[in-house]
C-alpha cells in the first residue's frame, strides 16, 4: 500500500494495518511522536486501533528545539 | 509568584531550546537558569533516518511545564492546527502563539494572531500570546481574555534590547494578566529593565543560546531577572537635576 508520510511517498508492507503497526515499523513507538490522518489528529490511546489505509496522508510530529 | 491561568511559577524566566551547540550545553544552561518553563517548536519527524537524534533524551522534562509555540504558522488556522498536535503529545495545554507575517523582521501578524488566539480559547488552552509592542493590539488581545501578553522587546533573534521602552510600558500599565516580555533581549542589562519597567517574566533563547558560554550567561539572565523585579517592587527613586548630597552637611570638621 502507498501512503505519504511527512510529505514522502512510501510504499508499506501490506502487514501494516493499524497506525501502532506504522509507529513500530517506522521504530518510533517509543518517541514522543504525534500523528496527524489526513488532517485528523490521533491522540496516543487510538494508535493501536486507528487504520492506515492506502492514500493515507499522514503526518509524523514531535517537539523540537525553538524559542 | 508568577500566575499564568492555572499555574504558578517561582521562576520569572522563561527559557527556550532553540540553537544550542550541543544538548550538554543546553542542559546545563537550563539548569543554570532555574527556569521552570521550556519552549519547544513543533516539527515533521525525520522519519527516515534511523538514528531520530532526541535533543531532550537526556532531560527529565517531568521537571518543567512545557510550552510549545506554533513557530512556522503565517495563519491562524496554521497555527491552531500546531497547537493542536503539540497538544496531542499530552504534555501540556499552554501553547505560545507565534504567527510570523513579515520574514525580514519575523514580526507577527497582528490580525492572525487575534484569530489564532480566540480560537485557542474557544478550544480551551491556556495561551500565551507573543505581539508585538502594539498597545492596543495588547489590550484587544486581553479583552479576548488570553492568559499572557508577550510583547517583543525587539525582533526575534536580534538581541536589540528593549527598542520601544514607551509602548512596553503602556502595555504592562493597561494589562490585568502577565506580560511576558519575549524575544529581542540581547544582554543581562535588557532583563533587567523590563523586569523594572513591570514586566512579569522574560522568556528568551537567542541570548543565551548563542553567548560564548551558555550556562553561564542562563546564571546571569536568572539574577538579571531576580534583580529587576527585586528593583520594581522596591520602588526606584525619583531622577532629579541637582546632586542631592548622601553624607550629612552638617558637623563638618575644620582645621
Amino acid at each position: 500500500m502507498k501512503v505519504i508520510i511527512n510529505g514522502t511517498e512510501k510504499q508499506l508492507p501490506e502487514n501494516i494495518e493499524t497506525i501502532e503497526a506504522l509507529l513500530h515499523h517506522l521504530q518510533l513507538q517509543e518517541k514522543k511522536a504525534v500523528v496527524e490522518r489526513n488532517g485528523d489528529i490521533l491522540v496516543k490511546e487510538k494508535h493501536e486501533n486507528e487504520p492506515v489505509l492506502d492514500g493515507d496522508t499522514i503526518e509524523i510530529v514531535h517537539f523540537v528545539g525553538g524559542g | 509568584m508568577l500566575q499564568i491561568g492555572p499555574y504558578t511559577f517561582r521562576s520569572r524566566l522563561f527559557l527556550g531550546t532553540g540553537k544550542y551547540r550541543t544538548a550538554e550545553v543546553q542542559e546545563k544552561a537550563v539548569q543554570a537558569s532555574e527556569t521552570e518553563v521550556l519552549t519547544f517548536a513543533v516539527r515533521r519527524m525525520n522519519i527516515f533516518d534511523e538514528s531520530q537524534p532526541d535533543p531532550f533524551e537526556k532531560m527529565d522534562l517531568s521537571n518543567y511545564k512545557l510550552l510549545p509555540n506554533t513557530a512556522g504558522a503565517k495563519t491562524a488556522e496554521e497555527a491552531v492546527r500546531i497547537a493542536k498536535m503539540a497538544n496531542a503529545a499530552g504534555m501540556c495545554d499552554m501553547v505560545k502563539v507565534e504567527v510570523i507575517g513579515c520574514d525580514k523582521t519575523l514580526l507577527p501578524d497582528p490580525v492572525e494572531t487575534l484569530r489564532a488566539s480566540e480560537q485557542l480559547l474557544s478550544e480551551g488552552f491556556t495561551v500565551l500570546t507573543y505581539t508585538s509592542d502594539d498597545v492596543v493590539l495588547a489590550r484587544k488581545l486581553q479583552e479576548l481574555g488570553i492568559h499572557a501578553i508577550m510583547p517583543g522587546a525587539a525582533p526575534i533573534g536580534t538581541g536589540l534590547g528593549i527598542i520601544n521602552p514607551y509602548n512596553l510600558s503602556h502595555i504592562i500599565e493597561q494589562a490585568q494578566v502577565p506580560v511576558i516580555v519575549d524575544a529581542g533581549i540581547g544582554s543581562p542589562k535588557d532583563a533587567v529593565y523590563a523586569m523594572e519597567l513591570g514586566a512579569d517574566g522574560i522568556l528568551l533563547n537567542t541570548a543565551v543560546s548563542d553567548a560564548n558560554d551558555p550556562p553561564k550567561m542562563a546564571e546571569a539572565m536568572k539574577l538579571a531577572v531576580q534583580a529587576g523585579q527585586l528593583g520594581f517592587e522596591a520602588g526606584r527613586i525619583e531622577k532629579k537635576f541637582y546632586a542631592k548630597a548622601s553624607s550629612p552637611t552638617e558637623g563638618l570638621s575644620k582645621v
